[in-house]
């Protein structure tokens, strides 16, 4: 009987450290090549609550949410749940989305009670952030930052403004594409995830490094979201559909890996 | 959320998700308390574990995310074993926690930061216990899983390149 471990990621699936055409890798990408190791507290991990995270979204300002069993996204049934497309006193500029998903293991088995962290800039390109020097408005009913937590089948769902592409510095003329940042805490240590949610159609993902440094193009393609008609909310909101799968523990190597 | 396994030998398998940066703009999630682990209440030998983290050049890493998970002392409602710190303009971190036990005296830490496009993995250690990871490292390797102790606690620094990188892991 073999210790439950995790499955090697398939190829090109997950970006290199090193990454040549993105300038901030060249000074922190590791020369040393990784020392495999056989997972041991790593097999377990923090389990989170929203009532364990609410005093401290209260102190931070990251709107929270629970699970949001059972929602229908259907017309004229109103998303429960995160909502960063207003505060307390007004709604947000911009374009109002959905996005909801699941998340899985490898094996398609739901996560439950995964806590999902998201964070993104405003409508116009411009985080809530002092760093952020962008010469674009901020939104005073905007933070742009949330926590909520998978229910019982994986499925999570959150309502948003779509974020604005914005310039950084990497190179001549270099903008980010619209992006949705995913914190994501699994069953285990070793199936923490941060990520990016893209947005179909966008023509600056071709030319994005940070997309690009993912070898795979299906990969790639799996961090674009989904538009989903069954997901918009007629006269109020689009819907996109972005499912996520973590690493999981697994009894047995995978059959296919060893083909 | 336990531990599940499952003899998954002929089912379709999905890749996971790729990873993609945490980037600069990530600290809407840095709340310092989430650096000190007692503060729900935890009794115990407290643990303070503080350190800097440096790129190749030996220039501070001032916008990384530094994440900690022991799994000892057990989890319970005054203790949660995960922790957060980000590194402030000196391209330190601190965090206060409680002694992990002796049979797993390390924690397990995560980097994140704008230029690292997936996590680092690594441990943390505060004393050698004959552990398989360190004693399958040469000595100068070793090191840099080792914090020393100094008068207000442990210190350990995060080389992510070159001389003294730290040992990084593969799971």
């Amino acid at each position: 009987m073999t210790e439950p471990a995790y499955l090697p990621f398939p190829p090109g699936s997950q970006p290199p450290y090193a990454v040549p055409s993105y300038g901030s890798t060249a000074r922190r990408a590791p020369h040393q090549p990784l020392v495999a190791v056989v997972p041991t507290i790593e097999r377990a991990g923090p389990v989170f609550s929203p009532d364990q995270m609410a005093g401290i979204d209260e102190r931070s300002g990251v709107a929270g949410g629970g699970a949001s069993d059972g929602v229908a996204g259907g017309a004229g049934v109103l998303p429960r749940g995160l909502d960063l497309s207003r505060d307390a006193v007004g709604e947000a500029i911009g374009e109002r989305i959905i996005v909801a998903g699941r998340v899985t293991d490898e094996a398609d088995r739901p996560v439950a009670g995964a806590m999902i962290e998201i964070w993104q800039a405003n409508a116009a390109g411009r985080y809530h952030h002092d760093r952020d020097t962008h010469d674009a408005p901020l939104d005073p009913h905007f933070r742009g930052a949330g926590r909520v937590f998978t229910d019982s089948d994986g499925h999570y769902r959150f309502v948003s403004i779509k974020p604005g592409a914005y310039p950084w510095r990497n190179h001549a003329n270099a903008w980010r594409p619209n992006h949705i940042h995913f914190s994501l805490f699994g069953a285990s240590w070793g199936a923490r995830l941060v990520t990016q949610m893209y947005f179909p159609g966008d023509p600056l993902l071709a030319i994005d490094p940070i997309y690009q440094a993912i070898p795979d193009p299906d990969a790639r393609e799996r961090l674009v979201a989904a538009f989903d008609l069954a997901l918009t909310r007629p006269e109020w909101a689009l819907g996109y559909r972005f499912d996520l799968v973590l690493r999981g523990l697994h009894a047995t190597p995978f059959e296919g890996a060893r083909r | 959320m336990n531990e599940k396994t499952s003899a998954t030998t002929s089912a379709k398998m999905r890749p996971v998700t790729a990873s993609q940066t945490i980037g600069p703009f990530w600290h809407a999630l840095a709340e310092p308390a989430l650096a000190d682990l007692t503060r729900t209440g935890a009794a115990g030998p407290r643990l303070a574990l503080a350190g800097r983290v440096l790129d190749g050049d030996g220039t501070p890493v001032t916008d990384a995310c530094i994440e900690i998970w022991q799994a000892t002392p057990a989890a319970s409602p005054v203790f949660s074993g995960w922790g957060r710190c980000a590194t402030d303009a000196h391209g330190e971190f601190a965090f206060t926690t409680l002694t992990p036990d002796a049979g797993a005296p390390y924690l397990a830490v995560a980097i994140f930061a704008r230029g690292l496009v997936k996590p680092l993995w690594t441990r943390v250690y505060f004393a050698d216990p004959g552990d398989p990871l360190l004693a399958a490292l040469p000595a100068a390797r070793r090191q840099t899983l080792l914090a020393r102790p100094e008068e207000a606690g442990w210190r350990w620094d995060i080389r992510l390149q070159g001389d003294g990188e730290t040992v990084f892991l593969a799971m």
